[in-house]
């Protein structure tokens, strides 16, 4: 029984020295989200893309500083924060120093703060944390700290820009807010109730609920509230299998106004939706038209599509990731001492080649990135710039440049 | 099945000498104890980089989970669908005494998984209260309710659960415990290790006393032990909460080594993981539930750096277990002592090798394939080139796929040519005792 | 009052649904006494394989076939698993029915992939059935009650008025008798287990276009369907088709109706505490219904086994 662990940790240990002797030029980001259980194909579809966004935008442009390759190594954390913690002590020991990370604010809170432990413990292997889509306000609040860094605008921004676009439509009068019952949930309610509040004061909120999260097999009575409040909108949170089946059981039931979401996209959701999401359907996001505008983005996505035709191009934000972290490695001229890379990219402005030609602008106060937030509709799509290759994808139907630049952080930064 | 109430009692099968808990002396062999505290002791200096000792961490905690669990399970024939419920709890409670500043600051760290195990316990005597009048059906289902119930408050009643994100805290607060402020992982490791050999000795002792032993009697045969003039509902009861103090000091060791406590800590997910481990390790000895602990956490934490389809691997294994052996890795280890008492274990060697090299052929070879298959249906198009076992090739060529399917099935007919003088051997080394044994099921 | 009327048929449809997966369990565990946790696993199978039928040969052949093919896996499964495992007792049946569950989940992903699958309504059923006030009736729902009324006669008929049904209940209670008189115990079991898991099949057949396609949907019915076996009683059709539709009419009523703890607390005479945002039990106060609607069937279970072990119908002790 001794010599099992024996054997099964040699054989570990073995592993990652032999990786570690191989690419001992490589900047390592490891990769820690989802990789098998009920949440992983959005996590493979991410990894697909951080993936190819190192090969494209960074490996086959020479790499960083004098030829050093990106490698992206990917940790199953099975959405557990117990996991999380302990492929982040492998991702460690096998060299890496940079950490993305996106799918659960839970987690992710659970890696901000044990990274902000381990580097204050261990300031000889001191790691950055990339977060590319937990949009928790708290970690660019309460919980910041110096060694994180969000890509994607978190919930109140984005709720900013739904509200926005909910306040210039004088057809809406009453709006239904549900919500997944946790904390990104109950965030998105509260910030939908402020800011409508305050920028159309006539709006009626006549719902505001939570439903268990992931344990709902039938939205229908959830539905029912919904049409026979006579709301003329939905605002909600909600994502994976909840986000269907409550979109489908208000469709169903025959409401007909839009329905604001977050997450109503890719990973099947396009595809499940179909014909009866067009016109009713918008989801909040960074990123850009489909078809892009630009000729070299369809590229990208042409070449992405055709590497992974089940894929979805669905994280534009991840490009951003790989692009400033390569820019902020050449601009520090180490990839090793994680403070000074953490400083150059901290206030960065990055304009971007691929989406928007806007300038990005990496918040030093917060580290959030500021960026232009669009409102997509379901809508047609010819291929391959459609989603899970139904047909049907997201089109812009309405943009906040800069969107919240000025927002509020509670930020207090204690920088090293 | 003449009575089917007694029919429906789950209860582990009293009949199978794999599955039973021995019956020993009062003394107790000290050797077993000493090598095991010197191998925790020398263990970190073997595998000495953090990682490692994260994983061994992992582990140290899952056995002290898994013993509490086999309380019920092994010793007390009550099968719980929800005891990550007090390992859970236990953690919330270290977590909170970890917050509260005041106090943490005048409490050296390794005091605090007592509260833990305190708190896992205030919950089971609740618990226990109702749920223990009767054993199996009535048992494991009131404990899967309120394993349910209790996972759902984490969620709604934050306050005490933090929600989804959970509640966190920092271990180095606490008053230092000669100079140890415990940053490192190596000292967290020494602490859960001590921990491991405290709660491991006393579960021991605690099967050994006369309510331990009168829990394995009223798991086998309740009626005669109500005769003997024993409460078997007060016997489940204890058993109950010395269960749940223990799986509360493993859950504050949780909280200690990953200052962070969440829902996952008490959901059913978690309560069905501990049962899978305690019986994959077995349920019928006391060490059984180590090795399971070990097994599963290599299994989760370490093949699933090699492969996504690790709980696939996981699932199988688990079929294989229960249908081959169901006295778990334990029974099966335990199945070769009449044969080493009677000096006769060396006529069992050779077979062995010639039995089981070809049969762990067979199996890489069918993983391999399993690999193979999974690549070609689902990797990227053009990304043809694959790696198995350090070999690099093209998964769409035919080469491969033939190399493979030769070794695998060459090496279970070889396997399948060498299982008679493996049985023959088995019987022979068995000869006088054949009938103790699990039937050769090796 | 008109949202009632479109209550009772919203929740008789979740019930029925739950009926068809518990009926089939409830059979298996009263005869076998094994807690099959793979239950679920198979009504994700039927919806799978339904699925794929559909594409190439429609909805209507997938619902024909589909629990044909579910149906023969289990019997299979008894066949070559169960059996095997049976004579070592029943928590290493349990753990093997445990095991299966994971392994099915993970095929499932194997073959399909993690995404939800477009599985639809056919289109013949696709269209509005009545409306109450504006809650439209989808002709589907109707169809998933005729279904499942109609599994729920047949069985009832061949249980208690065919030679086959009257061996299965002999077997039921008095196994070793009725092999006595000649008959092939084991065959029983192995036929009772296979129609368990057909009808598990249909069940996902027909709910499968309606509450999605994807891995997690054993997961998210998993235990619900022991907890109606238990509150209805073991081996208790009457009690399977009870206990479903209690839980599919209480879980709908308290997600449509916004019932605050806080109301409750203060019908029964607690007053509010003044400053409620500091109190420990502040969450407990802001509970509503809808948030904790999907638990309420564990609440109801918990005290129907502390007070009345052996369920609403049964006759025996669980």
């Amino acid at each position: 029984m001794r010599k099992s662990i024996k054997l099964g940790l040699s054989a570990a240990l073995a592993l990652s020295v032999s990786t570690a002797a191989v690419f001992a030029e490589n900047v390592k980001i490891a990769f820690i989200d989802p990789l098998s259980g009920g949440f992983a194909a959005t996590g493979i579809n991410g990894l697909h893309q951080f993936e190819f966004a190192a090969e494209t935008l960074v490996n086959a442009k020479g790499g960083v500083l004098d030829g050093d390759m990106f490698e992206i190594l990917p940790f199953d954390n099975k959405i557990s924060p117990k996991e999380s913690l302990i492929q982040l002590q492998v991702a460690i020991d096998q060299g890496a120093r940079y950490i993305v990370q996106g799918n659960s604010s839970g987690v992710a809170n659970a890696l901000t703060e044990a990274i902000d432990k381990h580097n204050r413990r261990n300031p000889d292997s001191q790691v950055l944390f990339l977060n590319y889509s937990a949009v928790d306000p708290a970690l660019t609040n309460e919980k910041c700290n110096f060694w994180h860094f969000r890509f994607d605008p978190h919930s109140d921004m984005k709720m900013a820009a739904l509200t926005d676009m909910i306040a210039e439509n004088q057809d809406i009068k009453k709006v239904y807010i549900i919500g997944q019952d946790y904390s990104f949930g109950k965030a998105v309610a509260d910030a939908a109730v402020s800011m409508l509040a305050e920028k159309r004061p006539d709006i009626e909120v006549v719902g505001n609920e939570l439903h268990p999260i992931g344990k709902v097999k039938d939205f229908t009575p959830y539905a029912r509230k919904v049409v026979s409040s006579g709301a003329d909108a939905v605002i909600t949170g909600n994502w994976g299998a909840d986000m269907l089946g409550l979109g489908k059981s208000i469709l169903e039931n025959g409401f007909e106004g839009p329905i604001f979401t977050y997450y109503a996209a890719a990973d099947g959701i396009t595809a499940a939706f179909g014909e009866s999401g067009v016109d009713s359907l918008y989801l909040v996001a960074e990123g850009d038209d489909n078809p892009a505008p630009k000729p070299e983005t369809q590229e990208y996505i042409q070449a992405f599509k055709a590497k992974y035709p089940d894929g979805n191009m669905s994280q534009s934000r991840i490009t951003n990731v790989i692009q400033m972290l390569a820019q902020a490695i050449n601009e520090a001229g180490t990839a090793t001492d994680v403070v000074k890379v953490a400083s150059a990219l901290e206030g960065m402005h990055f304009t971007d080649s691929l989406w928007s030609s806007k300038d990005m602008y990496m918040r030093p106060e917060d580290h959030q990135l500021i960026q232009d937030i669009h409102i997509f509709g379901h809508q047609p799509v010819e291929a391959p710039y459609d989603m899970d290759n139904s047909g049907y994808g997201l089109k812009v139907q309405y943009t906040v440049e800069n969107a919240s630049a000025d927002i509020a952080t509670t930020c207090e930064m204690k920088r090293p | 099945m003449s009575n089917p109430m007694k029919e429906n009692q789950i209860t582990t099968d009293p009949s199978k000498p794999a599955q039973r808990m021995r019956a020993g002396s009062l003394r107790i062999a000290a050797l077993p104890w000493v090598i095991a505290g010197l191998a925790l002791l020398v263990m970190p200096f073997v595998f000495n980089d953090n990682s490692a000792i994260t994983i061994m961490n992992q582990m140290a905690i899952t056995i002290i989970f898994a013993l509490a669990y086999n309380m019920l399970l092994g010793q007390g024939g009550m099968l719980s669908f929800g005891h990550a419920v007090y390992a859970g709890v236990g953690g919330f409670a270290c977590m909170h005494v970890m917050a509260s500043t005041d106090f943490f600051e005048m409490l050296p760290l390794p005091v605090l998984p007592i509260f833990g195990g305190l708190f896992g316990m205030g919950l089971a005597m609740i618990v226990g209260s109702f749920s223990t009048r009767s054993a199996g059906t009535v048992f494991a289902m009131i404990s899967l309710g309120v394993g349910e119930l209790i996972a759902a408050c984490s969620v709604i009643i934050v306050a005490f659960f933090g929600g989804e994100e959970g509640i966190s805290g920092d271990r180095t607060y606490g008053m230092p415990f000669f100079g140890i402020e415990f940053l490192h992982q190596i000292e967290v490791y020494y602490l859960i290790a001590f921990w491991l050999m405290v709660s491991a000795l006393l579960m021991y002792l605690f099967s050994r006393t006369p309510i331990g032993r009168m829990a394995n009697a009223v798991r086998d045969n309740p009626e005669r032990a109500e005769f003997l003039g024993y409460s078997s509902r007060w016997v489940r009861y204890y058993s109950f909460i010395f269960s749940g103090f223990f799986a509360g000091i493993a859950g504050g060791l949780f909280a200690i080594n990953y200052e962070i406590v969440t829902e996952e800590n008490l959901n059913t997910a978690s309560s069905g993981v501990i049962l899978l481990v305690t019986f994959l390790g077995g349920v019928g000895f006391f060490f059984g539930p180590i090795i399971g602990a070990i097994a599963f956490t290599l299994l989760q934490t370490v093949l699933s750096l090699q492969t996504d389809l690790w709980a696939f691997y996981a699932g199988v294994l688990f079929l294989a277990t229960v249908m081959f052996f169901p006295g778990g890795l334990a029974g099966l280890l335990m199945m070769h002592v009449p044969a080493i008492k009677m000096g006769r274990a060396s006529k069992l060697v050779v077979p062995y090798i010639t039995t089981l090299i070809p049969a762990l052929i067979g199996i890489l070879g069918l993983s391999a394939l399993v690999e193979m298959t999974f690549h070609v249906r689902h990797s990227s198009v053009g990304d043809e080139e694959m790696t198995v076992f350090w070999t690099t090739f093209d998964s769409h060529d035919i080469l491969p796929w033939a190399v493979a399917i030769g070794v695998t099935v060459v090496a279970f007919a070889v396997m399948r040519m060498m299982l008679p003088t493996l049985r023959a051997a088995w019987a022979d080394a068995n000869a006088t005792k054949a009938n103790t044994s699990n039937g050769g099921a090796a | 009052m008109d949202l009632v009327l479109v209550n009772l048929i919203d929740g008789l449809v979740t019930g029925l649904l739950l009926f068809m997966l518990s009926a089939g369990l409830t059979l298996i565990f009263s005869m076998m006494g094994v807690l099959n946790f793979a239950h679920a696993s198979f009504y994700m199978l039927g919806a799978y394989f339904a699925y794929q039928i559909s594409i190439a040969l429609g909805f209507w052949m997938g619902l024909l076939i589909a629990p044909l093919i579910v149906g023969v896996i289990g019997a299979g499964v008894e066949r070559y698993g169960l059996r095997r495992v049976h004579q070592y007792g029943h928590v290493p049946e349990l753990i093997f029915t445990f095991g299966l569950a994971l392994l099915i989940e993970e095929l499932v992903q194997f073959i399909w992939g993690r995404n939800q699958m477009p599985y639809q309504i056919p289109d013949v059923l696709n269209f509005t059935a009545f409306a109450i006030s504006g809650n439209s009736i989808p002709a589907y729902k109707v169809f998933m009650i005729f279904i499942s009324v109609a599994i729920f006669i047949g069985l009832l008929y061949v249980l208690t008025k065919t030679r086959v049904g009257m061996i299965i209940q002999a077997a039921l209670s008095y196994p070793r008798t009725v092999e006595a008189l000649g008959h092939n115990v084991p065959l029983i079991f192995m036929g009772v287990f296979g129609v368990g898991t057909a009808l598990a099949g249909v069940a996902g057949v027909i709910a499968g276009p309606v509450l999605g396609t994807f891995p997690g949907m054993a997961f998210v019915l998993g235990s619900i369907v022991f907890v109606t076996i238990v509150i209805g009683g073991l081996g208790s059709l009457w009690g399977a088709l009870v206990a479903s539709l209690l839980i599919g009419w209480i879980t709908t009523f308290a997600k449509s109706y916004n019932i605050r703890m806080e109301d409750i607390l203060n019908g029964i005479g607690i007053s509010t505490p003044e400053n409620l945002s500091d109190s420990m039990f502040r969450d407990i106060w802001a509970v509503t219904s809808p948030q904790i609607a999907d638990i309420l069937p564990y609440i109801l279970m918990v005290l129907i086994l502390i007070f009345r072990p052996y369920g609403l119908f049964g006759n025996r002790d669980a």
